[in-house]
């Protein structure tokens, strides 16, 4: 008689009061390697696409700002590039300069939001502390500039709807300065650390082939070598005029992740900085007329990668169509190169370190064939902080 | 490769395309019809060496449209093949998934809600659709939205 046998599955999700998107992670294993995964998503669809076609031009930066909380500038801002470059706008330089600025300080704060959580899921809570401390003052810096902490809602077709006041220049001057002490010694304390280098090199591995099969964007590319960044690519906004670099790392593993982005943080000060000194005087919205039919596409570089928007127009005044991509639609399916054959230990901290939706991770359980819960969440955190805890007392 | 070398590259594959079309410096559209649409993507995948960013299934009324944004970052160029499928009642295309593993997603969300089917699609599974959601019955379709 042929017997099928069910190999164990563990899941990860769907839901989570603190997640902002629902995803469903099962993963096939095979004692403590991971031989498999699926991924099942859309259990919190909004239908953006859709709606944004009754919405006039006018009105859709509102809308896609709400997709993400945390690129609630760079969704907006590929939108409106779209319908520009659609109509034929040019926005005004000071506008184009109000933008960048916001968009960089809006990849700081992502990404030390990252690092902080990064730290957590591993057991090293005193990261998570500081990162998010070193995040307040810039979260409070972008509440001056446009009025919210996020959802800015400051970029418009034709230029930005609030300008950055000049008093409030020296603030931000001063803040950058603090912050760069702060991530310095984050950085050094995070890069010197042998117990961090022993227990996130070689983890969840993207190599660069898989990185191009899998179309991967932002710094889940440039962890992997591929040197992918809109911003220098495709030069938007003011970012073709200012002086920066983009990071790169060739290894791919967990840790590449985690300096790419450490190091962008620095090259986002550095922008933010020459944005100021340089930003041009005048008006930072130019008036729009009619948007004619045709079709455009907009692209801006969000903290977790390329954000691409598609408008097609038929001449009124609503979009009838529009395509959003985010990052994460790309970036998320590449588990299935990075996390197979890796230790479910590892599991937590190579899908948290493609940046996708952390909560998702914690919400863990593995179940065997029949559905019942052989680990929950909490003890699948616990293997991973106890993973760190053993490297640690072996190095001693 | 510079912009005119781009440009010749592209006209290596006119046969297979109604027409090219240029709005701007950056951007390229290429029409064809849609048995054409896999060819013209592998091509553009692997002998021009695009990244793939994504697909936007469109009803247009008379005919579906696929089109495949594709960017070529060394000249920051989007490409975007523009497939026309005239079938309305059995909307059908090429996979590109085998040969792009990352289109497996975004194939099966235009299968979810335009109902045009991928062939040699390795796993043509609901995507964003509820488990409840009747079958057959495509929410980006014009005949459903009226």
């Amino acid at each position: 008689m042929k017997q099928t046998v069910r190999k164990p599955v563990l899941a990860v999700g769907p839901f989570h009061p603190l997640q902002e998107e629902m995803e469903f992670y099962q993963l096939t294993v095979e004692g403590e390697k991971v031989t498999g995964i699926d991924v099942r998503l859309s259990y919190n669809h909004r239908g953006i696409e859709r709606i944004s076609e009754t919405l006039q031009f006018d009105q859709v930066p509102f809308l896609v700002s709400r997709i993400c909380g945390i690129c609630s500038a760079s969704h907006p801002l590929a939108y409106v590039q779209a319908v520009e470059e659609l109509a034929g706008i040019k926005p005004p330089d000071r506008a184009r300069y109000v933008r960048t600025i916001i968009n960089e300080l809006e990849r700081i704060h992502s990404h030390l939001l990252w690092v902080g959580l990064a730290g957590h899921f591993i057991g090293y809570d005193t990261v998570f502390m500081w990162a998010w401390k070193y995040r307040e003052p810039v979260l409070d810096l972008l509440e001056e500039i446009t009025g919210n902490r996020n959802n800015y809602g400051n970029v418009k077709v034709g230029g930005c709807r609030e300008d950055i006041a000049d008093d409030i220049k020296p603030k931000i001057f001063k803040e950058l300065d603090a912050l760069e002490k702060k991530t310095e010694m984050l950085t050094k304390a995070v890069l010197d650390d042998p117990v961090l280098h022993a227990r996130l090199k070689g983890i969840g591995v993207l190599t660069k082939e898989d990185a191009v099969r899998y179309a991967v964007v932002g710094p889940t590319a440039r962890g992997s070598g591929v040197a992918v960044d809109v911003r220098r690519d495709d030069p938007y906004a003011a970012y073709g005029e200012l002086d920066w670099n983009v990071i790169t790392q060739p290894e791919g593993d967990v840790f590449a992740k985690a300096v790419v982005r450490l190091l962008e943080v620095f090259e986002s000060i550095k922008i933010v900085r020459q944005a100021l000194e340089k930003l041009p005087s005048g008006p930072v919205a130019v008036e729009v007329k009619e948007i004619p039919p045709g079709e455009a596409v907009g692209r801006a570089e969000a903290p977790r990668g390329e954000t691409f928007h598609y408008v097609r127009s038929d001449g009124g005044n609503r979009p009838v169509r529009h395509k959003v991509r985010a990052p994460s639609y790309v970036n998320v399916p590449s588990f299935k190169a990075s996390c197979i054959g890796g230790h479910i230990s590892d599991v937590t901290i190579t899908l948290a370190a493609v940046d996708p939706c952390y909560s998702c991770t914690e919400r863990l359980a593995v179940v065997d064939g029949r559905g019942s819960v052989l680990q929950d969440s909490d003890a699948l955190l616990k293997l991973s902080r106890e993973k760190t805890e053993r490297i640690r007392r072996e190095m001693r | 490769m510079n912009q005119k070398e781009l440009q010749d590259r592209l006209t290596e594959i006119q046969d297979k395309l109604i027409r090219i079309e240029q709005p701007a410096a950056n951007r390229f559209y290429l029409t064809c019809e849609s048995e054409k649409a896999c060819a013209v993507s592998r091509f553009l995948f692997e002998d021009i060496g695009c990244r793939f960013v994504i697909i936007t299934g469109i009803d247009n009324d008379n005919v579906y449209e696929v089109l495949y944004h594709f960017s070529y970052d060394l000249l920051g160029c989007i490409i975007t093949v523009k497939a026309i499928l005239r079938n309305r009642e059995n909307p059908e295309i090429e996979s590109i998934t085998p040969f792009v593993p990352g289109a497996e997603w975004i194939e099966r969300e235009v299968h979810d809600i335009l109902g045009i089917s991928f062939r040699n699609h390795p796993n043509l599974r609901r995507l964003i659709l509820a488990d409840d959601w009747p079958e057959g019955v495509y929410p980006m379709r014009k005949e459903v939205q009226k």
